[in-house]
This record gives C-alpha cells, sequence and structure tokens, in this order.
C-alpha cells in the first residue's frame, strides 16, 4: 500500500470513527486487516519521534531507545527550535559516543504542528509536551497507526478526557500499544502490593490518605519581547489549559493509585483549596493547595491533599485502612488491625551498594519503556490509556470541586463542557487566560466559580 | 578539647574576636580557637562549629582491622591544619534556605576584613526538585540528602556569601581526622561495633530512615553523626589507589579530580552495616545514583537514589585566597 492510499484510509476511517462515536458511543468494529498495519516483524528497525522535547521526554526517549536495540530516534517536534536543540544534545550527552544519535535538521520540527509532521515519520511516539495537548496528539498517532508513550496527566478538561477515551478505543481495536507515564503500575513496590490487596490482605479498602506535599516546582520569569502566549507556553505548569493545575499534574499519581488499589473510580468528589503562599504574578491561576474527598462505589473516602508551599510538612505517600488491614505505600508494608507489622516489602528501591547490586529494582521509568517495546515486537497490546484518562478525570473532578466549592460527581465531571484548551493552537492564538492591567491573572473563587 | 559555647556565643563572633584568640593561641602554643555557633542572617537557623586542632594522625587502616578493605590502605600519615568542623550533619532546615534563596538580601555587607568577598547574587542556586526529596522522613532537624556533591560545594559558596566567613567541604583527610578525634581504633569509641548503638544510627538501629542529628552520643571532640545517621560529602575524588601513591608521610593531602564520579562520601549511613561505618571506610559515589531521574539532562543538583547520602561543612583556620577559594566552589559540570 502506498502512502496516499495509506493516508486515504486513514482518513475515511478517522472520519467513520467520529460519527460512531458521536452516533452511539458503542464499541466500535473495525474493517478487517487494521490490525496487521500495527503489528511488526520481529527484528525491524523501530522508528521514534519524540513530540515534546523537555526534561521529561528527552528521557522518555533515552529510555526508549535503552528499551529495544533497533530503535532509532528519527524526528523531534516541539513548539521552540531551543528545547529541541537542548534536548538532542542532553540524549547525545547521555550515551557519550555508545549510541549514535542524529536526527536530520530537517527533522526537528518546529511549531504548534509539528507533532503532525514528526509523527508521520515514526513507529512509536513519545508524546510529552505539557498536557493540555495530549489528547489531539494521541489521537493524531493513533489515527496513523503509531504505537504511544504518554506521560500523565493525559487532558486538561472533559472535551479532552473523552477525546482520549474515545481515541483508546480505537488504539486496543488496531492493536496499538500505548503506555501511559503513570510508572507506579510499572514499579515492583506497587505491583507487589496491589497484588497482596486482590489477594485480601487488608480486606476491602474503607478509607485512605494520598498525599504530595511538597515545595512546589519550577517558575519561568517573564521575558522582554515574549508575546502572552510564548509566556504562557514556557511558564506552562502555572496555567491550566496548558497544565490543568497541580493536583492534576502531580498529584495524579497519587490518586491514579487509590482508583488502583480500590478497583474503581469515584463516585463524587467535595473538598476545599487556594493559593495562601504561591500567589504572585509569575504564578498564573493555579492553586497552591488542594484538599479533597472521594468517595467511591463501595462507600470507601479517599482523602486527597496536595500542596506546594516550602516550609510545611514534606509526603508523597498513599496509605490505606480496609476491613483487615493497613497498608503504606513508602514504606511498603502491612500492618494489620493492631497496627502490627505483617509484611514488609523488602527490596532496596535505591542502589546504594555500587559494588553489588543485590536486591535492586528494576526503574519504573526504564520498564515502562521495556514492556512497551518487547510488547510491539511479541505483537500484544498494552492498553493504558483508558485509566490514564479515567484518573486525569479524577483528578480534574477534585479541581472541579476545590475550584467551584460544591459538590460534583464523576459524571458530571465526564459529561462537563468545560473546555480549557483550544482545538487548534498558532502562534496567533488568543490564550484562554488573560492577565489584568496589573499583571494578575483571573483566580477560581469557591463559591462563586461556577461548574462548566 | 575547648569548652563548648552556649548559643550567645555568636554575638561574640567577630573578626576582632578571631584576631584576638589568634594571637592569644601563637603566644601560648596551644589552640585558643573556640567552638562558635554560625547565624544565617535572615533565618533563625544555627550552625555550631567545633574547632579541630592542626595535628597528625594515621591515615587509612591495616588490613588486620575487622572490616578493612584495600582502598584503605597503606596507612600513612597525615598532617592537617587546623579548622572547624559543622557539629552537626546539615539538616533540611539550613539547607532549604539555600534551595529557596528567598533569604539572600539579608548577605552580610562586606569589607575587606571578611574572608569571603563572594556575592550572593553570583552563586548559582540548586533546582527545585520535581520529586520530594526527603523521602517522607522528616525535615525539622533531620540530615538534607540527595544533594548531588555540587549541590554541597554550592551551598558552601552560599554560605560563605550570607555570611562572609569562608566554608567548603571538608577533604577527606580533614573528615578522618576529626572523625577518629585522636583514636587509631576501628570507630572514635573503639573496636567493639556493638557499641555503636550508643553513637550511630546504621543499619541495625534506624528503623529504616534517618534520624534527627545530634540525638546519639558525640565523639571525643564533640562531633555527633560522623558514624551513621547519612553519609558524607568529602571535597576528595575516589581513587581505590590513592593511598599507594603517597609518601609515608603527607600534609594535607586532597585528591584534586575533574571527574564527578567517583568522588569520596564517608561515614556509612543509616543504611548500612556497621563495617561501612568505620572510620577509615570509604565509599565512591556513582552515576547510578541518578537512576530514577526521569528527565534529560539529569539534574545537577539531586540524586534522587541516594537517600543517605548528605554533608557536613568545614571552615579552615587559614583562609585561601579569593582565587582558590573559587576553587574550592567550582565544579561547573554537568553530566
Amino acid at each position: 500500500m502506498n502512502n496516499k492510499n495509506k493516508k486515504q484510509k486513514n482518513e475515511s476511517r478517522r472520519a467513520f470513527v467520529q460519527k460512531t462515536a458521536m452516533a452511539t458511543g458503542a464499541l466500535l468494529t473495525l474493517p478487517m486487516g487494521v490490525e496487521g498495519m500495527a503489528r511488526v516483524n520481529g527484528n525491524q528497525k523501530l522508528k521514534l519521534a519524540l513530540v515534546g522535547c523537555g526534561g521529561r521526554g528527552s528521557g522518555a526517549a533515552v529510555q526508549a531507545i535503552i528499551a529495544d536495540e533497533n530503535v532509532e530516534l528519527v524526528a523531534m517536534a516541539d513548539a521552540f527550535g531551543d528545547r529541541i536543540e537542548r534536548s538532542l544534545k542532553g540524549i547525545q550527552d547521555y550515551f557519550d559516543g555508545e549510541k549514535k544519535i542524529n536526527v536530520k535538521e530537517k527533522n526537528r520540527f518546529v511549531g504548534f504542528d509539528a507533532y503532525k509532521k514528526a509523527i508521520d515519520l515514526a513507529d512509536v511516539v513519545i508524546l510529552t509536551t505539557p498536557p493540555g495537548f495530549r489528547p489531539y496528539h494521541f489521537e493524531y498517532a493513533i489515527a496513523n497507526d503509531k504505537h504511544v508513550f504518554m506521560e500523565k496527566p493525559v487532558a486538561t478538561d472533559p472535551v479532552g478526557i473523552r477525546k482520549v477515551l474515545a481515541t483508546a478505543k480505537i488504539a486496543k481495536e488496531k492493536k496499538l500499544n500505548v503506555v501511559v507515564g503513570l510508572q507506579r503500575h510499572y514499579q515492583s513496590k506497587y505491583i507487589d502490593l496491589k497484588n497482596r490487596i486482590d489477594a485480601g490482605e487488608i480486606g476491602k479498602i474503607r478509607s485512605g490518605q494520598v498525599y504530595w506535599n511538597d515545595a512546589g516546582v519550577w517558575v519561568k520569569k517573564r521575558k522582554p519581547g515574549q508575546s502572552e502566549l510564548e509566556y504562557q507556553m514556557r511558564n506552562w505548569y502555572y496555567f491550566n489549559w496548558l497544565c490543568g493545575d497541580h493536583i492534576l499534574e502531580q498529584h495524579i499519581h497519587n490518586i491514579d493509585v487509590a482508583n488502583w488499589f480500590i478497583g474503581d473510580y469515584p463516585v463524587s468528589a467535595q473538598g476545599m483549596g487556594g493559593r495562601q503562599v504561591r500567589n504572585g504574578k509569575d504564578h498564573g491561576e493555579i492553586f497552591d493547595h488542594h484538599f479533597v474527598e472521594f468517595t467511591y462505589a463501595s462507600g470507601a473516602v479517599i482523602s486527597s491533599q496536595c500542596r506546594h508551599i516550602p516550609g510545611t510538612m514534606s509526603r508523597v505517600d498513599e496509605v490505606f485502612q480496609g476491613t483487615r488491614g493497613n497498608i503504606e505505600t513508602s514504606k511498603g508494608q502491612i500492618t494489620d488491625l493492631e497496627g502490627i507489622l505483617q509484611y514488609k516489602y523488602s527490596k532496596k528501591e535505591a542502589n546504594y551498594d555500587t559494588a553489588s547490586n543485590v536486591n535492586e529494582d528494576p526503574n519504573p521509568y526504564q520498564v515502562e519503556h521495556d514492556k512497551l517495546f518487547a510488547s510491539i515486537r511479541s505483537g500484544g497490546v498494552i492498553s493504558d490509556a483508558e485509566n490514564g484518562a479515567k484518573s486525569t478525570l479524577s483528578a480534574i473532578l477534585g479541581r472541579m470541586a476545590t475550584y467551584t466549592g460544591k459538590k460534583i460527581t464523576f459524571d458530571q465531571a465526564l459529561n462537563s463542557k468545560l473546555h480549557l484548551m483550544p482545538s487548534e493552537v498558532t502562534w496567533d492564538s488568543v490564550p484562554p487566560s488573560l492577565p489584568d492591567i496589573n499583571g494578575n491573572y483571573p483566580i477560581p473563587t469557591p463559591g462563586k466559580t461556577k461548574f462548566i | 578539647m575547648r569548652l563548648f559555647l552556649t548559643q550567645s556565643s555568636v554575638f561574640y563572633f567577630s573578626l576582632t574576636w578571631i584576631l584576638t584568640t589568634l594571637f592569644i593561641g601563637t603566644g601560648v602554643g596551644v589552640a585558643q580557637y573556640e567552638n562558635y555557633q554560625e547565624q544565617v542572617p535572615g533565618s533563625n537557623a544555627m550552625l555550631p562549629m567545633v574547632y579541630i586542632e592542626a595535628g597528625t594522625f594515621k591515615m587509612g587502616s591495616q588490613k588486620s582491622e575487622k572490616g578493612h578493605f584495600g582502598d584503605e590502605g597503606p596507612q600513612h600519615t597525615a598532617s592537617i591544619d587546623g579548622f572547624w568542623m559543622g557539629q552537626f550533619e546539615i539538616t533540611w532546615d539550613l539547607y532549604n534556605l539555600f534551595v529557596s534563596r528567598e533569604i539572600d538580601g539579608n548577605q552580610v555587607i562586606k569589607t575587606t576584613s571578611n574572608e569571603a568577598q563572594v556575592n550572593v547574587d553570583a552563586v548559582s542556586g540548586a533546582t527545585t526538585p520535581y520529586v520530594e526529596m526527603s523521602f517522607g522522613m522528616g525535615i525539622d532537624n533531620y540530615p538534607a540528602i540527595c544533594m548531588t556533591q555540587l549541590a554541597a560545594v554550592k551551598f558552601c559558596e552560599w554560605l560563605s556569601a550570607m555570611t562572609g566567613n569562608f566554608y567548603r567541604l571538608p577533604t577527606e583527610a580533614e573528615w578522618e581526622y576529626a572523625c577518629r578525634a585522636g583514636s587509631e581504633t576501628a570507630y572514635s569509641f573503639g573496636d567493639d561495633s556493638s557499641q555503636l548503638i550508643d553513637y550511630a544510627w546504621y543499619g541495625e538501629n534506624s528503623n529504616e530512615k534517618y534520624q534527627k542529628v545530634g540525638t546519639k552520643k558525640p565523639n571525643p571532640l564533640g562531633l555527633y553523626d560522623m558514624h551513621g545517621n547519612v553519609a558524607e560529602w568529602t571535597l576528595d575524588q575516589y581513587i581505590p589507589t590513592a593511598y599507594r601513591k603517597r609518601n609515608k608521610s603527607v600534609i594535607n593531602p586532597l585528591e584534586e579530580g575533574e571527574k564527578i564520579y567517583p568522588k569520596v562520601v564517608r561515614g556509612g549511613s543509616w543504611m548500612d552495616n556497621p563495617n561501612r561505618l568505620r572510620s577509615a571506610a570509604r565509599r565512591p559515589s556513582s552515576k547510578k545514583w541518578k537512576r530514577r531521574d526521569p528527565q534529560i539532562p539529569k539534574s545537577k543538583w539531586w540524586h534522587t537514589d541516594a537517600p543517605f547520602v548528605g554533608f557536613r561543612v568545614v571552615r579552615p583556620l587559614k583562609t585561601p585566597s579569593d582565587q582558590e577559594q573559587k576553587k574550592y566552589w567550582k565544579y561547573e559540570l554537568t553530566d
């Protein structure tokens, strides 16, 4: 099949998929033979494209190259050329001549539409831009039959979530592998604890506390000559259309563990939050703390707290109380209802002893790619996108609860018309949030901010 | 050892005071430099410093010592100039002042009498880590961990800029000299590792986490946690055969090296067996201490996989020139 035919076929399938999804939302049936496109012969070279060339994307590219002997990084895309050059140098420096990494200059694509050009050249794509873009990039990658590694969160608004869910179904049907960077699912300790929960070691989970409390992350100052859009793109952590707030961007890991261990998604959420300390003009529109109560169908309640305030108690952890015992993930331990230790995960997570690698756990960030490429080679299908979308939505639900001060249900969130991320962004686009004449952005206010 | 001063000693601490004691010191042939508490301007953070007088000691260990490793020999004599050393490992309370850089405006106004002239604006700052680096083990009065050697070096430069006094990491020789505190045994209290429980936090008693600094017995110089709690950065490049290349007697040895890895850490940690806590035990740093850093380039400032490494600072009695100071702080290397 030549490229032109392939493209036409893809387009018609996409149209078909969209119609079907809109009309019924039912499971899709696809034309025969589609799965063949996704399959890769044993040792055939796999071409890799990196879309979003920040530190995490560059790290993921390195892990992909390590994961499989016959992977070649052929294309890179970013909104900014300097990010691509820095990323490529970082990847080259990492391999230090051990592997030749050379992306042709003509295959380094800059701009908002760069992702399409890079994805077109690849078999496997890494999607690591700020999360707001993810649904659109994921949709394009799957429409064009690419295997995907994408970072969490997978969207910043429900419109994006619905797109990811629809695309996840298509990916499954096409037997395309999709790994989402919720790396606790690929971390030995968490897998071990999850197996123990499923084996009934703590009974049924009734409550839990999940935390991402620390000092916060980087801030990029506004530079003279920057357009508002460029400034927001550089300082993206602080703008909801791009980032979704830290309850989404970081704390999703812990909320996702709650969902995973309970085996369900929350039915509703209510909570509180605000910006007490990190509230300058450089800090866009996001909160610096959220405290949310998630209620599950079983009646289990999870308290979720995330805080970005220096000098306060730091904790990144997940703790659960079951009908027979308790579990604390950071310590990797299970206690009974009297608090007596029943089990302790014993492998060392940190490699201290450089002389011997005894008891060393594998690096979960590497495992993600090891599994992805092994699955591609063996014709398997990893389908992380649906959970990625639903855990992302859980965090969005939490954000909706703290921003509005109302109790919101999962279904309300799923069907919400909130549309933060423009469907298309160009350098002429006006960002969805703009500062007032004093340089301050509109801040969500509980009781006033409406649920949309 | 000199009387340890109370907190009020900070008020006595001034250049005049130093000069005065210096004269007295040379006069009587016995060092009179006193311990003091450094206060970081713009904060309540106190940094008690213990004076370690100049002297010679046997560096390394003999094959007959239980747990001896090849890199600890041959034993040789090292002469060390006088210096002050932090009584405790640097805590998160102090380290976070360097990470957040919110009190920089309070740096001392430098005059020619200050040991260090560096301006705080010129000191590069550690990035905020994406993951929480205390791993839930505690902040208040707990030792800072997971910093790279570069970050520890830059903390010293920052502290110097803030206070006007010259601080740096200890050399490996200074560290061992201070740790031994005159002892020639495996530990500063003797050879019996069963006594470690009184002096150190290590694998068997740490409950799998670091502990508050200064909660076990100090060594004869008044230094706490030289054995255990967190392993401590030194300035030296780790060269397993370094001692073999040295003369029988050396003065202020320092293995300078441009390579980021391996550097020497000393003292063992809360994760270790007693063997690793011995005064002579040396351990190389490794690139693998950043194994799980998900970013490329990996952070210059944080070792995601080294929750066992921290540091303490020293201030040499003889202040090096501005040029030499920069050498101790340079390390503008990346990996």
